[in-house]
Order: C-alpha cells, then sequence, then structure tokens
C-alpha cells in the first residue's frame, strides 16, 4: 500500500514544526476570540438554569475543561502507542507535549466540579463517586506519566516505557464519560448527550458549543507551541534547525 | 450592576470557577512560552558552539 505523502511528512521534524508555525497563531487567536464570546454569552446573555439559577453558569466551562482533558490523555494514548508501534520519534514528542497540558485542564475540571457541587450538590467533594474518582485518576494518570518519564535518564528509554502506561490508562476516558450511567453518581448525566438530544434551549447550546469549540482550539494551540519546543530539544543542532535560527525564527 | 456580581448568591461560585480557569490558562499560555523560548535559547547556544566544524571520525577510524 503506497502512503500519502503528507503522511510521511507528519514524521519529519523540520515540516511539523514549519506546519505548527503557521497553525499555531490562527489557532491560538480563534480560540481565545471564541472563549472571551462563549464567557460573555454565559456570564450575561444567557438565562439562568430554572433549578440551579446562576451557579449553572459553570456549565460553561466546567465540561469543556473536562472534555479537554480527556481528550488530551486520547491524544497522548494514540501518540505513544504510535511512537512506540513505529518507533516514531515524533509521535512520542507529541505525547509528550500533551500530558502536561491534560493535566492542567483536568485538574481545572475538578476544581470547577467541586465549585458547582458545593451550592448544588451540598459538597464540594465525595469520595467514592464514580464520576469524581475517575476524574481524579485521569489526572494521576497524567502525573504519573510525567513522573515516570522524570525516572529515566535516556529519552528514549523514557518514551518507550512511560508509552506503555499511556496506552492501558486510556481505558479510563470511557469509565469517566459512562460512570454517571453506569453507576450511581451525584453527577448529573449528560447535558448534550441527553435523550432525545441536547437538554438545553439555544441561548444556552450555543455559548456551550462555542466554548467547546474555544477550548479545544485553545488545547491545539498550546499542543502545538509546546510540540515545537519539544522538537527543537529533541533535534539539537540539526542542520535545519541551525538554518532555521540563522533565518531569525523568535 | 451588583446583582449581576451576586450571580442570585452563588456569586464566589460562579466567579472563582471562572477565575481559576482563567488562572489555568493563563500558567499554561506562559509555560508553554517560557519552554519554547528556552529551547530555542540552547540549540542557539549548540549551534555557534558547533560552528568549527567537529573532526568527523572516518570509516577507517571506526574500524
Amino acid at each position: 500500500m503506497k502512503l500519502p505523502r503528507w503522511f510521511h511528512q507528519l514524521g519529519s521534524p523540520p515540516y511539523v514544526y514549519r506546519l505548527a508555525e503557521a497553525l499555531a497563531p490562527w489557532l491560538g487567536g480563534i480560540g481565545l476570540a471564541l472563549l472571551a464570546v462563549g464567557s460573555f454569552w454565559g456570564l450575561v446573555v444567557a438565562p439562568p438554569d430554572y433549578q440551579q439559577g446562576d451557579s449553572a453558569r459553570i456549565i460553561y466551562i466546567h465540561p469543556q475543561t473536562a472534555y479537554v482533558g480527556m481528550m488530551a490523555y486520547v491524544v497522548l494514548a494514540v501518540a505513544a502507542g504510535i511512537g512506540y508501534v513505529w518507533r516514531i520519534k515524533l509521535a512520542h514528542a507529541v505525547a509528550v507535549s500533551a500530558a502536561p497540558i491534560g493535566a492542567w485542564f483536568t485538574f481545572c475540571a475538578l476544581v470547577t466540579g467541586a465549585l458547582w457541587g458545593r451550592p448544588t450538590w451540598g459538597t464540594y467533594w465525595q469520595w467514592g463517586d464514580p464520576r469524581i474518582m475517575s476524574e481524579a485518576l485521569l489526572l494521576f494518570l497524567f502525573l504519573g506519566y510525567l513522573a515516570l518519564r522524570g525516572a529515566f535518564d535516556d529519552r528514549d528509554k523514557a518514551d518507550r516505557v512511560t508509552a506503555i502506561l499511556a496506552v492501558v490508562g486510556v481505558v479510563n476516558v470511557p469509565i469517566i464519560h459512562y460512570s454517571v450511567e453506569w453507576w450511581n453518581s451525584l453527577h448529573q448525566t449528560s447535558t448534550l448527550f441527553a435523550d432525545g438530544g441536547p437538554a438545553m434551549t439555544a441561548d444556552m447550546l450555543v455559548p456551550f458549543l462555542i466554548m467547546f469549540a474555544g477550548f479545544t482550539l485553545t488545547f491545539y494551540w498550546l499542543l502545538l507551541r509546546r510540540l515545537q519546543a519539544e522538537i527543537v530539544e529533541r533535534e539539537g543542532s540539526a542542520r535545519w534547525l541551525r538554518e532555521w535560527l540563522a533565518e531569525g525564527a523568535r | 450592576m451588583s446583582e449581576f456580581f451576586s450571580m442570585g448568591g452563588h456569586g464566589a461560585y460562579v466567579w472563582s470557577a471562572y477565575g481559576i480557569t482563567l488562572a489555568v490558562l493563563i500558567v499554561n499560555v506562559w509555560l508553554a512560552r517560557a519552554k519554547r523560548r528556552s529551547a530555542l535559547q540552547r540549540a542557539r547556544a549548540l549551534a555557534t558552539q558547533d560552528e568549527v566544524p567537529r573532526k568527523q571520525p572516518t570509516v577507517r577510524q571506526l574500524q
């Protein structure tokens, strides 16, 4: 089977570095603009929830940051798996770059969840709650991945060993998603994937989705910037990098 | 206006949730930028250091 040209190009560090350089400003600019518009819409324009009142405005940041954390883990696991099987160094560089961003967003989801739980459930935290525990496990998977990397001096070895952890841990992602359906949880079930379509009117659904797009684009912006740093670190003094630096790269 | 900030009595929760999210975003942008800068700086140092071409081992020498 003949693979298309772009597939091979995606394994080439200089090509990907330049691609990231071209894409990153667009992702960052559009992502942050969507976050600004969505926040204003969610906080000011959208109506309060009929049951939860204004505390429900956390719905414009909490599911989105949780989603980005889970997406970051899938990116981490898929990239690490590709790197392990086909020994592609660039894939490992993607995995390493996704981990800290995913950890931050998962932390953010846990904190915003606690702040929503207090006025809604009467508690910030509930030990043993399936949704809270599986989400907390996601944070520990990210932190464990990064800690395990730190235990190796040899980067290639760190790539290979941590890839196994990354791939095994991906089973937690569907567990998080279905935890509210499989077990009893304080957490409400999905609003977006409710039976019979999203359980929201358009004046709430639009900012809800704008924030999803904003956080997603912002994640990929951060990922590309970190990936560039990772490529530079891994390429050392490669000729293309030297030429790139001579051209006056920022 | 104060009604808007009080969020029906839930202001402390809503505003701290948005505030922490904003702080996480700012930290992440700063961390990514710092990492890229230091990587480029190190690469630049490495590039100037290596400008005098190092002697490459020949095939004979390796044997």
